[in-house]
């Protein structure tokens, strides 16, 4: 698909050399795609704070580093993002598939959604929301500002998004 | 002999190496013993020692060693798995293993009782698994720095603490100052 590769070439332009990603269906694209190019390590966690302390060590080690993840991983990873990747300040893409938005069959996901955005506010986490599929050009910026500022930034992509294209 | 006696022997060996240290009471032990740029002390984020290091030696070529606790490899297990599928002949994990949470006041953990983590480790796949007594920590250690092959070390030792002053080194200069030796 056409956004995957446009993602992941974004995240090629900016020197992304380590992902790490736990998946989730509407995200298999883009890791089928991050498999296909040299020039990355894809390093699939077990679960996303481990990929998030892996993504912290590869920053450190000279690598920048980026994780693919789904929304209901905010849940688990709130104390590594706090403790480690704000408290240290470090640099942190995560492409988040936001599950539970509209055209979502699966009903549980729903409550994970109505928490994401207030918990990522609440953790003081710059978060762009890609609804159309047009918003994806805004990626080249969101992690150009990631690298800036060295904070965690969510990127969400919701349903609409992925199947508007 | 506890923790910090193996974490006392281990600082001459580790001297001028990359070290990621465990939360709480390892990396006051470090910082007390043998503070070094080179050591990434951990403020917080229990469980993560390993794969901060894993991530480390997937970066860089220089060696890494990650000195984890028991308690703290059962709180991120998943880490095995990735650690034995990603080989890196850099990285060497030290679990040092009392049977206990020690920072949190020595309550047992699993590993002290009927689960063996050198056995998982292997179950999961590493293929360099040594269980070892605190008093061969420091040849272990050695020999896995020198063997140039990832290396997982389960440290048997008996659980209790002295007393360690907290580490207040600011998180970021402890992050500057670690990526300078990285880049040296």
């Amino acid at each position: 698909m056409q956004l995957d590769k446009i993602i992941i070439d974004a995240f090629e332009k900016h020197s992304i050399e380590l992902i790490t990603t736990v998946p989730c269906k509407q995200l298999s694209g883009v890791i089928a795609e991050l498999e296909t190019r040299e020039s990355m390590i894809h390093v699939p966690a077990n679960k996303e704070d481990e990929g998030m302390g892996i993504c912290a060590g590869a920053f450190m080690g000279g690598k920048r580093s980026a994780i693919i993840m789904q929304n209901t991983a905010i849940g688990v990873t709130i104390n590594t993002l706090v403790t480690l990747t704000q408290y240290y300040r470090l640099p942190l893409p995560m492409l988040i598939s936001f599950r539970g938005e509209l055209g979502e069959p699966v009903v549980c996901q729903v409550e994970m959604a109505v928490h994401t955005k207030a918990l990522l506010a609440q953790l003081g986490i710059p978060t762009y929301h890609f609804h159309n599929p047009a918003d994806v050009h805004e990626l080249d910026e969101i992690l150009k500002y990631t690298f800036m500022c060295n904070k965690p930034v969510a990127i969400l992509t919701d349903a609409t998004f992925w199947k508007g294209e | 002999m506890i923790r910090s006696e193996i974490i006392k022997n281990l600082v001459p060996v580790l001297s001028g190496q990359l070290v990621v240290c465990n939360i709480g009471l390892p990396s006051q032990e470090m910082h007390m013993f043998g503070d070094q740029p080179s050591n990434f002390y951990m403020l917080g984020t229990m469980g993560l020692s390993s794969s901060i290091g894993l991530g480390l030696a997937l970066a860089q070529e220089k060696t890494v060693v990650a000195i984890d606790g028991d308690g703290s490899v059962l709180t991120n297990l998943g880490t095995l798995p990735t650690i034995a599928n990603n080989v890196r002949d850099n990285f060497i994990l030290l679990i040092i293993d009392n049977g206990s949470y020690g920072s949190t006041g020595d309550q047992p953990t699993y590993a002290g009782k009927k689960t063996s983590l050198a056995a998982v480790a292997s179950a999961c796949g590493c293929e360099n698994v040594i269980e070892c007594q605190a008093e061969d920590a420091v040849s272990v250690m050695e020999a896995a720095i020198a063997s140039k092959q990832m290396t997982i070390i389960v440290c048997k030792c008996i659980s209790g603490n002295i007393p360690v002053p907290v580490i207040t080194l600011d998180p970021v200069v402890i992050k500057h100052r670690f990526m300078q030796c990285i880049d040296a």
